[in-house]
């Protein structure tokens, strides 16, 4: 496998260098996933309020019905991802870790669109609230992981104009290269959603950010654009988190989000390049978001591979056509090595944001207890919120969390670097993590 | 909503659950541990050379305290026995760096007992001493046993070195006799203080040694520049301009450098993690601090070397350092022009 990358300088300060691993699942087309005999559709698959329920038990769905209505401004719709029969309602597992409401389908085997799906050939005669509703009522939401709603994104208040959109196809994090299959097989999507981006916030110039290591997606990308003066394609330095939204807009635009702030304030939109190909999709063809590009990868699986999955699909399901699990497999990860969630059970199904299942080997899995903090500070080094993270860690290991807020706690955004670096094998994110909860506890 | 019995698919495999990241650096306390004391092992072997059986004796009684008082401290303590992760050795070997050679052996073992027991184990264990647990051992045998502590022997280059002659370190004739004695006693000056042919605690004498060390330890990006540098460079910049005879900028500053235990310290012992100040900036000021206190001590205090009291100084002022001068967090001044 050929380690290319390309020249790239802009960045950010801070940050660390996990081994990528994608070369793994990197180079392998994307192949459509089998469609799931029994969807388990989530009704909470963003941040904000969960759905409420749209289908009753036994009723007949359509792919691309809406099954759930958003539970409020902060929150997005869910579609039937397979076509079939509702037969239950209720708590399921679910990749956030606990047990959350659900619709499941029973597959019809026919897998037919729902009737009076709108096709838009030009979507420059739209105006950009009805191109918004449309990327609203396809639910769709951040693809990166976050998954925030992205027509609150596109609705910034009036005081904060926006002048800079980015589409993030950094994809910093070690194995999944679901991103950047998308960017070499879609990049027309991709381009087209980042000019209705464009369209809907009145920004003359968008940018994509793409990590070096991905020359090929450069490239498609840069071809795409070739002749265009509207949008920049922009290489970004290899460094984890570099595809987080602060890090990101540092590098591209050189603005600092303020602390405690969004994008918005100032004057940026950062969208995953996932959203932007499901925006496309919304308006070109009227579809809701009901599948995305998984990658399943780590050398506890057999056969790492890149699928177009239908949300809603159990990642045993997904694992299987991933050639199974080896024998030595020991952690399953819902996303990326640094910020992905670990599962207890296989039944979880893929839900908008999960760009990759990881499986770890065991000889990969660290079950090591921490040591005390040496005070060696390369979690400082690492931090790139320029927080104290070994402080942060003392504080909070003696339960003293309103020091640990003095501290700046809450400008962490747990990207793993502190705790990757540590020598002494300190879980600093799980800390943070924990003095959050018991910070909001008491102040509810 | 209606209620509806879990099924399971299938048998679920056994798997790991914890809270991310589920990938880790392979760095670890004790890596960095023992690669601080291989990277001392060329000035230790140099003053093996120099000095001879007697060196060895010191090495050996010095390092075995410091295991033993570690182990059996924190097995009083029903603590987890960590004596393998490098630090007690290391505290134990910067201990012998720090004593002559001929020296009563129950000396050095006295002090790291103390190093071991009192500062650092009585504190909490490794990462919560106040003062580096070498320089603490080093003190209090430097203030009992002032005679023993300061007696040093000619670098004979002989194994049996057991009755070598005893002869004063460059910085003592300088600070007592002046310049014209040393420069007899000590023809060759600057190659004699590189290549540590000259009196002295077993590890301050061969720069050249402790400089190869630091460097590999700087690549290795195990220390950084930010407490050695500036504190070298103050020590130079300091005795340069008030260190001459004839006024001020006739100070020797190279001479400065090489003579007393200042590489040792700036490199080996400022820059412990614990008892230093973690933020970069903070170091930079720790540095020029002990610099300033050590050339303090050397040009005006009662005793001819003042690195150690510099940096056990510092020590106590290395938390506020820290909180002094907190890391800017990334987009905190913008903060302030936005309205929430």
């Amino acid at each position: 496998m050929e380690a290319t990358t390309v020249n790239a300088s802009a960045t950010f300060e801070g940050g660390v260098h996990p081994s990528g691993n994608k070369e793994l699942s990197a180079h392998k087309p994307t192949v459509p996933a089998a469609i799931p005999k029994r969807a388990v559709i989530p009704l909470s698959q963003h941040i904000g309020a969960p759905c409420k329920p749209l289908a009753v038990i036994g009723q007949e769905v359509k792919k691309g019905e809406k099954i759930g209505e958003t539970g409020g401004f902060v929150s997005a719709p869910v579609h039937a991802s397979i076509s079939g029969k509702v037969t239950a309602i209720g708590a399921f597992p679910h990749s956030m870790g606990s047990d959350l409401p659900a619709i499941v389908i029973e597959s019809d085997g026919k897998d037919e669109w729902v009737a009076g799906l709108k096709e838009t050939v030009d979507y420059n005669v739209l105006s950009p609230d009805e191109l918004k509703k449309m990327v609203s009522d396809a639910g769709i939401v951040g693809m990166g992981g976050a998954t925030f709603p992205t027509h609150v994104k596109l609705s910034p208040p009036k005081e904060k104009p926006i002048d800079v959109v980015i589409l993030n196809g950094a994809e910093c994090e070690p194995y999944l290269t679901s991103d950047h299959r998308l960017m070499v097989e879609k990049p027309k999507e991709i381009v087209e959603g980042l000019r209705i981006l464009m369209r809907i916030l009145g920004v003359k110039k968008g940018h994509i950010g793409i990590e070096a290591n991905k020359p090929d997606a450069i490239e498609a990308l840069k071809k795409t654009v070739a002749g265009a003066s509207d949008i920049e394609v922009w290489p970004v330095k290899v460094k984890y988190p570099q595809g987080a939204e602060k890090m990101l807009i540092k590098a591209i635009a050189n603005r600092t989000v303020p602390a405690g702030g969004l994008p918005m304030d100032c004057g940026v939109v950062v969208q995953n390049v996932g959203t932007a190909a499901a925006i496309y999709d919304a308006v070109r063809f009227g579809r809701p978001l009901i599948e995305r590009y998984v990658t399943v990868t780590g050398r506890g699986v057999k056969e790492p591979k890149n699928f177009l999955a239908r949300i809603g699909t159990p990642f045993s399901q997904l694992i299987e056509e991933a050639g199974g699990l080896t024998e030595d497999a020991a952690k399953v990860i819902a996303g990326g090595p640094m910020m992905g969630m670990s599962q207890f059970s296989l039944d979880v199904p893929v839900i908008k944001g999960t760009s990759g299942i990881l499986v770890l080997p065991q000889a990969e899995v660290s079950t090591k207890s921490y040591g005390p903090c040496i005070r060696c500070a390369r979690c400082i080094d690492a931090c790139p919120m320029m927080l104290q993270p070994s402080l942060l860690g003392l504080f909070i290991e003696k339960g003293h969390y309103e020091d640990a807020k003095d501290y700046n706690l809450m400008d962490c955004f747990e990207c793993g670097s502190c705790t990757f670096v540590c020598p002494a094998n300190r879980p600093m994110v799980q800390w943070v993590k924990r003095a959050k909860r018991e910070l909001a506890k008491k102040k509810n | 909503m209606e209620a509806t019995p879990k099924e399971q698919t299938k048998e679920q495999p056994k798997l790991i659950v914890s809270i991310g990241p589920h990938v880790r650096t392979d760095e670890s306390t004790a890596k960095i541990m023992w690669t601080v004391n291989g990277a001392l092992l060329p000035a230790a072997l140099m003053s093996i050379y120099y000095f001879g059986l007697p060196a060895v004796m010191v090495l050996a009684v010095c390092i075995f305290t410091a295991m033993i008082t570690e182990a059996a401290i924190q097995k009083m303590l029903k603590k987890e026995i960590a004596v393998a992760d490098g630090s007690a050795f290391l505290t134990g070997l910067l201990i012998a760096m720090n004593c002559p050679a001929n020296i009563p052996l129950h000396i050095p073992a006295i002090g790291t007992f103390v190093a071991i027991g009192i500062t650092k184990q009585l504190f909490g264990g490794l990462g919560y001493n106040v003062f580096n647990p070498a320089l603490i051992g080093r003190a209090l045998i430097l203030i009992s046993f002032p005679k023993a502590m300061t007696t040093f022997t000619h670098p004979v280059a002989n194994i049996m070195a057991f009755d070598a002659k005893t002869m004063a370190t460059p910085l003592t004739v300088l600070k007592e006799d002046g310049v014209a004695k040393l420069l007899e006693l000590y023809p060759n000056i600057y190659q004699n203080l590189l290549l540590g042919n000259r009196a002295g605690s077993l590890g301050e004498t061969a720069t050249i040694a402790l400089l190869l060390g630091a460097a590999f330890l700087m690549i290795k990006r195990y220390i950084t520049w930010h407490i050695p540098i500036p504190f070298i460079l103050t020590v130079a910049a300091a005795t340069w301009m008030f260190g001459g005879k004839e006024g001020l900028f006739t100070g020797d500053a190279l001479f400065h450098v090489m003579a007393g235990g200042l590489v040792l310290g700036a490199f080996y012992m400022a820059t412990d993690y614990v008892t230093g100040p973690s933020v970069r900036s903070a170091q930079i000021v720790f540095g020029i601090a002990c610099g300033i206190l050590t050339v303090l001590i050397r040009l005006k205090g009662g005793y001819p070397e003042g690195v150690m009291f510099a940096i056990l100084i510092m020590n106590c002022f290395a938390p506020l350092l820290d909180r002094g001068m907190r890391s800017k967090v990334f987009g905190k001044a913008e903060a302030k022009g936005v309205k929430k």
